[in-house]
């Protein structure tokens, strides 16, 4: 008899499990509670004929396994423009950064070498995490044969791959700050500043937090695969590519259909109930949801160890960033950036004491005075996007504290406008470009993407909360203390960012521990 | 001229307990000490006439007992006295009170928090197992991961060993407490903002990181796994100051034979064909020996007293980059009489132990935010004690000493510090407890006031730093004082680390001292003098 | 907020001036923080006085834990391990409850007072883990431990006692019933439990009454031997009446650092408690894997022949064999002339061992000597009398 699976969320993990099982011959059924799937990866409109990613706009890490499993070009995606960064500086000398090699006004040799082996061995500490990355994390204790095989392989990936010296400096950095290795490798502050941004947005953290260097081996793993693109008529086109495909292999995919709760009996899960009342059954139920939302809304902790409850409720899930979009009626002028460079992605991050600086309100439930950005305008590439001549801008803003002391509803325009003012600091006369924005704060997010705390990657991507301990111990390995139960978002291992990979690993334990085949 | 078996550079109370080991496997032994006293850190001198001050550390319970034991220290003259409970003093006028009665503790938490007081159960029994299995590791020397050596995999082994004594979700939970920050681990156990903030105190002394900065959870067992006589977490004064300490070890080391020498500052270690061979003192002598150990901190041994040609260009990068930050700051105070404490009820216990000011987590973070734009702590956090209510040794009769320990105070300011801003700096402090005691102003008979330029000018730390670097993961058990030189070896022949720079880190602890010497008498073929672990069950 | 005194170690019950009164030996101990007497005057006069007469114990310091609100029940359901769907309002029931391991945490008593509002009772200090027991329900917790003050009647001349005290309607109440009544105008609450395995009530009332209950029942001392009586000789009634005690039997989950020195429900032979033919509760999964597996031991009830007390003792699979097991506590029991031992017993292959020995080691005027003595497991109470649930109790 076929197995048959819900997956509750569309997000583009959620999708890419619903392609593998269904693939592997399991009876699967999506169910999405937006009306369009793609979860923070997906297209939205705004301003009336402006279109923008919805949260993640930068494509930098999907998969390559996923989507050459899945044949995800064959569905459709489209890569798009690469892109590399443009670190802004108020005096116009920006600085140029691609996978190796650093330019701009001010940079010296040095740093510029030292760019090239900084990326070339960071990157290679990321690719040494590849076997924990692409499987279930290992059990410390009562290990399966995976188990044994990951830490085999992480083993010799570290002491024969990176060497006994490379390895030595792994262990060391692996759990520190980006701040302190930044210092020891480069001189130029903007070069630094710009580094570190991709170590903290995103992360209740600022340059200075431990774990920061974790978070940004998370960031270059992507890096492994290629540089970072602008999909063509934004995310929602490289999740409408997954959700093809899973059509293509057979699954069903229901939209605008909010799941009340998931069914749980003796222990084991029989299907989900919808907020209409309608029940559906399955053998099993798939969570695209963080661990929050599935274990203590969906679940319910009557169902639940104690604990293990408790646990979960601790998990540090409060989102740091907010998102604007800005409708433009004509191409801002940063400095001397050329029409083609605005088209890369761009930075507000000119050192990185003033990350610190605006991570310190962050701390205090409080938005950054001097806020830190991450900019794309995709028209620029795609025109389809705004109406002719026009733009549309899509901004990254951190730090914007899920809990703000004062409330979010009175000051998300006053962040909005301050985020506003601070590119019109980088480019004179920009606000009187600006014809239509839009702020989400993450108060927003977590409403309309039903993501806790409007938290990017499901909660925080500390060493605490990754791996074996991600989203907690007692449910690290996707599947959950209810049997029939597994989680595939990115709320699971190896966490946030678009890489596919825990809807990949999901949909891998499902068929090892449920059968090879539906 | 007189070849010695072994010099260590440094009387600090690691080097006396390295030397004190040396000298009982038969080692003719021999201490060079810069300043015209032992002790380094561990010290009492009289600075103000009739007043000893600990003037750097200045309470004792990490010391092993089991170098007490064999090192013989009570009967050299140690005394550790037992003190009694905390309070942290509260804006409102409140305090909170951890008291050593476990009965009226118990009630005390509750009065702030009954929920507190229940979880506190839970609390003492969680940070116990972590105590258990990383006090294992102290007197032990870390395996090195990229090794392929038998010895390194058997250490390797009793590490995962001890491990295996948890159950599968303990050993995650050690990892995060091993990884979290002080803060959010007391926040699943706390509700109480005054009892978060007094617990999460003892993580951040010493270190340059915040209560909300990820890794001073596990800083907080360099406080709390400390015990006197098998009460753990409880702190003790040493009778006649820190400096009983080092003496007692001194007088050890010396009634075996040991020989010190003050006021010789060691300029240069000399090396010869790879190998140590003895050291230049700052007049020109030169002392020959089989074997040199460095009770230096890592930066000091390897960029000042070691030549740059004797080191691999690695080594002298990760000293050049190990992190060993000036955070703290420290106040030695000789009082006219006890200063009163109106919050406390009359007759309060509580005097008689710790006593802080800062009465939230976000005080305690915002203390941490200046200290990283390079200011001093405008609302710090201080750590006072008066031991001369245990100590009668200290102070003149009805006087009384005062010991107030700083976080945080950085090691530059903006401009660099002067005599000007270090009494500025004491002002800060001096108000801060001066707003909970009226009458503290006016007992002051004299204060010396240390920030970390004082302490690396006198003691020789750099920065100031009480743990001869910090103690985060990239710098903690294999990783300590830099990855592939854990061992306390160097990186010539017959040259060795034994400060606290090394395994297992800072703290009036001797086990660096003691592993260094393992490694020495290992090296030498000589018997391991050197204690075990009493071990816990 | 009030300053506390730091003075005073020992929180004083509301029967404290009596108690403080009648202790002829001023023998204190703490219970749970509480000033409590051991021992009011001789051990064998308490002991006697609950086996043959009247005992009254200030209960006061037991954990007493008010739960209200729409997921009262709920929440109490999926704490404990037992099924608790036939408790009524005026009823009581014995449960224990367990952590995500299936290590028993604590044990105790819940009281269904009306729809919606339970009293649970416990041994130890639980308002940690209640309230993190209550995440995502709708219920309401405190700790009401210093709210109520509570007195155990105990022995066969219990009901008379009381009965003579004024309270009427007690001849009716069946065991684990509880009586809402009231004495000079204030409120009682009586429930027909205890701690004894005798017939016997516990009191409960509000804190301002204390005195005045306690008087009213002393007050018929001329008619019956009523005696105060302390903790050292309800250890000796609990062991008799096989009850267990955690933290002294075996080390509660919450405080336990070593791995293994936890146990289980089965290990404790509470086998009967746990029920998992109801929803979830904490520690569901976790002790159905371990019912799959053979036990690895039990606490066992043992009589230790002879009459050298076997405190701390060893015990061996055979006079001088392998070490199986430790006894955790022990009485001479006076009215069984025997030694009584609550033992944790090794079981190889799920199966009690056959031959269990205890190492003895006793001194006299201070010269340590060291015997053998038998031990035999026993699965019943050591001691039970008819008249414990007997209803109407009878005359005694």
């Amino acid at each position: 008899m076929t197995r048959s699976v819900i997956i509750v969320g569309g997000g583009h993990n959620g999708l890419i499990c619903a392609a593998y099982l269904a693939k592997a011959g399991y009876e699967v059924k999506l169910v999405e509670a937006r009306d369009r799937v793609g979860g923070g990866a997906s297209t939205v409109s705004f301003a009336g004929g402006y279109s923008v990613s919805g949260l993640a706009h930068i494509l930098h890490s999907l998969n390559e396994k996923v989507c050459r499993d899945l044949n995800l070009a064959g569905a459709g995606l489209k890569a798009g423009p690469a892109v590399d960064t443009i670190s802004l500086d108020r005096q116009g000398r920006h600085l140029t950064l691609g996978a190796n090699t650093a330019s701009g006004d001010g940079l010296s040799q040095k740093d510029i070498d030292a760019y090239r082996s900084f990326k070339n061995e960071y990157r290679a500490y990321a690719a040494a995490l590849d076997p924990l990355m692409m499987n279930k994390p290992p059990r410390l204790k009562d290990m399966d044969g995976r188990d044994k095989l990951t830490l085999a392989k992480i083993g010799m990936k570290l002491r024969f791959g990176l060497g006994a010296k490379s390895m030595r400096e792994f262990l060391r950095v692996g759990g520190i700050n980006i701040y302190d290795i930044l210092n020891e490798v480069f001189d130029n502050e903007s070069l630094k500043g710009a580094i570190a941004l991709d170590a903290v947005l995103g992360h209740h953290m600022g340059p200075r937090t431990p774990n920061t260097v974790l978070a940004y081996l998370h960031r270059l793993r992507g890096e492994n695969q290629g540089l970072p693109t602008l999909p063509p008529g934004g995310m929602g086109q490289v999740t409408q590519a997954i959700s093809d495909a899973a059509h293509g292999f057979g699954a069903t995919i229901r939209t605008g259909e909010k799941v009340k709760r998931i069914l749980v009996s003796d222990g084991k899960t029989s299907g989900v109930e919808l907020s209409n009342g309608e029940q559906l059954h399955a053998d099993i139920v798939v969570s695209n949801a963080d661990a929050k939302t599935t274990f203590l809304d969906l679940v319910g902790t009557g169902e639940l160890d104690a604990m293990f409850a408790h646990r979960v409720n601790q998990t540090r899930c409060k989102g740091t960033v907010a998102k604007v979009y800005l409708a433009l009626s004509e191409l801002p002028q940063f400095g001397d950036l050329s029409p083609e460079q605005l088209g890369h992605r761009l930075l507000v991050a000119p050192d990185m004491r003033y990350l610190e600086h605006a991570f310190n309100f962050a701390k205090y439930g409080e938005f950054s005075r001097a806020p830190v950005l991450e900019i794309t305008v995709p028209s620029i590439a795609d025109t389809s996007l705004a109406p002719a001549g026009h733009h549309v801008m899509s901004v990254s803003a951190g730090y914007a504290p899920y809990e703000l002391k004062e409330g979010w509803e009175q000051q998300r325009t006053i962040f909005m406008d301050k985020v506003i003012a601070l590119v019109g600091e980088y480019a004179p006369g920009f606000e009187q470009l600006v014809v239509g924005k839009e702020i989400l704060t993450p108060v927003d997010i977590e409403r309309e993407y039903n993501l806790t705390g409007g938290h990017w990657h499901q909660g925080e991507m500390t060493i605490d909360q990754s791996f074996m301990m991600r989203p907690v111990h007692g449910s690290a390995q996707y599947d959950t203390p209810i049997e029939g139960l597994f989680l595939c978002g990115a709320t699971a291992h190896p966490g946030g960012n678009v890489t596919g990979i825990p809807g990949h690993n999901a949909a891998q334990r499902i068929l090892k521990t449920q059968g090879e085949s539906g | 001229m007189k070849k010695y078996d072994a010099i260590v550079v440094g009387a600090g109370h690691n080097g006396l307990t390295n030397a004190a080991f040396l000298v009982k496997a038969g080692l003719d032994v021999l201490v060079l000490e810069k300043n015209e006293y032992i002790g380094g850190a561990t010290v009492s001198r009289e600075l103000h006439e009739g007043w000893m001050y600990s003037n750097c550390s200045y309470v004792c319970s990490l010391f092993r007992p089991e170098i007490y034991q064999a090192l013989h220290l009570g009967e050299h003259g140690l005394e550790v006295v037992p003190l009694q409970g905390s309070t942290t003093f509260k804006q409102d006028g409140d305090y909170f009170g951890s008291y050593h009665q476990p009965a009226v503790r118990r009630r005390e938490i509750a009065r702030h928090s009954k929920r507190d007081a229940d979880a506190s159960i839970r609390f003492d029994a969680d940070i116990m197992k972590w105590c258990r299995l990383v006090r294992g590791f102290l007197l032990r020397t870390p395996p090195d991961p990229a090794s392929l050596k038998i010895r390194d995999a058997m250490e390797f082994a009793y590490l995962l060993k001890s491990f295996y004594h948890l159950t599968e979700s303990q050993i995650y939970e050690f990892i995060r407490f091993f990884t979290m920050s002080i803060a959010e681990y007391l926040e699943e156990y706390f509700e109480s903002d005054a009892i978060l903030a007094h617990f999460s105190g003892g993580s951040i002394i010493g270190t340059g990181l915040g209560v909300y900065s990820p890794g001073t959870a596990y800083v907080l067992l360099h406080h709390a796994m400390g015990d006197v006589d098998g009460n753990i977490g409880s702190w003790g004064f040493a009778r006649g100051g820190m400096g009983a300490v080092s003496k007692a070890i001194a007088s050890s080391f010396q009634s075996m034979g040991g020989e010190i020498r003050t006021q010789a500052e060691v300029q240069q270690i000399l090396v010869k064909g790879r190998q140590a061979t003895g050291v230049v003192l700052a007049t020109g002598e030169e002392v020959n020996a089989g074997v040199v150990v460095s009770n230096l901190d890592a930066k000091r041994t390897f960029l000042n007293i070691m030549e740059r040609k004797d080191l691999p260009d690695e080594l002298y990068q990760r000293a050049s980059n190990f992190k060993i930050r000036g955070s703290s700051g420290k106040l030695n105070i000789a009082l006219d009489g006890l200063p009163r404490f109106p919050a406390l009820p009359i007759g309060s216990p509580l005097t008689l132990g710790h006593m802080h000011f800062t009465d939230t987590l976000e005080r305690l973070e915002r203390a941490y935010d200046d200290w990283k734009d390079d200011c001093w702590s405008s609302d710090p956090y201080v750590d006072t004690l008066i031991p001369t209510q245990y100590d009668p040794t200290m102070s003149p009769a009805g006087k009384h000493m005062m010991s107030v320990f700083v976080q945080y105070c950085p090691a530059e300011v903006e401009g660099g510090w002067t005599d000007a801003k270090r009494d500025a700096f004491g002002e800060t402090v001096i108000d801060q407890i001066a707003s909970y005691s009226p009458n503290f102003k006016d007992l002051i008979l004299h204060a010396e006031v240390r920030t970390p330029r004082e302490i690396e000018a006198e003691v020789g730390l750099t920065e100031g730093n009480i743990f001869q670097g910090e103690l985060t993961l990239d710098q903690l058990m294999f990783n300590r004082p830099f990855p592939g030189y854990a061992q306390y070896r160097g990186p010539v022949k017959n040259m060795y680390m034994c400060g606290s720079s090394t395994h297992p880190g800072g703290g009036v602890m001797g086990a660096p001292g003691a592993n260094a010497a393992r490694e020495i008498l290992l090296d030498l073929g000589r018997e391991n003098t050197t204690p075990e672990d009493f071990g816990d069950d | 907020m009030a300053k506390h005194d730091f003075k005073q170690v020992l929180e004083p019950t509301p029967f404290h001036a009596r108690v403080d009164e009648q202790s002829l030996v001023k023998n204190w101990t703490s219970w749970n923080g509480y000033q409590t007497a051991r021992v009011y005057d001789t051990l064998a006069s308490e002991y006697f006085a609950i086996r043959s007469s009247c005992s009254v114990m200030d209960l006061t310091p037991m954990e007493k834990y008010r739960i209200t609100g729409p997921d009262a029940f709920k929440f109490l359901s999926h704490l404990v391990v037992r099924d608790i769907s036939k408790l009524q309002v005026g009823r009581v029931t014995y449960v224990l409850w367990c952590n995500d391991e299936g290590k028993v945490l604590d044990d105790g008593t819940i009281f269904q007072l009306a729809e919606n509002d339970y009293r649970l009772c416990s041994q130890h200090h639980q308002l940690d883990w209640l309230l993190l027991s209550s995440l995502g329900m709708d219920v309401n917790i405190s700790k009401e431990t210093h709210e109520v003050a509570a007195l155990a009647i105990q022995g066969p001349t219990s009901c008379s006692v009381l009965t003579e005290a004024g309270f009427r309607g007690l001849a009716q109440l069946k065991p684990f019933r509880v009586l809402q009544t009231n004495l000079h105008g204030f409120e009682v609450m009586i429930s027909r439990t205890g701690y004894t395995g005798d017939l016997g009530y516990e009191l409960w009332t509000s804190p301002e009454n204390a005195l005045e209950l306690w008087d009213a029942i002393f007050a018929v001392q001329n008619l019956y031997n009523i005696r105060p009586v302390g903790l050292d000789a309800l250890e000796i009634v609990r062991i008799e009446a096989g009850f267990i005690m955690p933290g002294d039997d075996f080390n509660t989950a919450e405080t336990t650092v070593r791995a293994d020195h936890d146990r289980s429900p089965f290990e404790l032979g509470m086998d009967w408690v746990v029920n998992f033919n109801k929803p979830y509760f904490t520690g569901k999964r976790a002790l159905i894997a371990e019912q799959a597996l053979p036990i690895r031991r039990r606490l066992v009830k043992m009589s230790v022949k002879g009459n050298k007390p076997p405190a701390d003792s060893f015990l061996y699979d055979g006079k001088s064999g392998k070490r199986i097991g430790t006894i955790k506590s022990q009485v001479w029991s006076p009215i069984l002339k025997a030694n009584l031992a609550m033992a944790d017993v090794e079981y190889r292959n799920g199966v009690a061992p056959s031959e269990v020995w205890a190492e003895i080691y006793y001194q006299k005027e201070l010269e340590w000597r060291a015997t053998w003595a038998e031990c035999r497991i026993i699965d019943k109470p050591f001691w039970s009398h008819p008249r414990r649930s007997a209803t109407p109790p009878g005359q005694f």
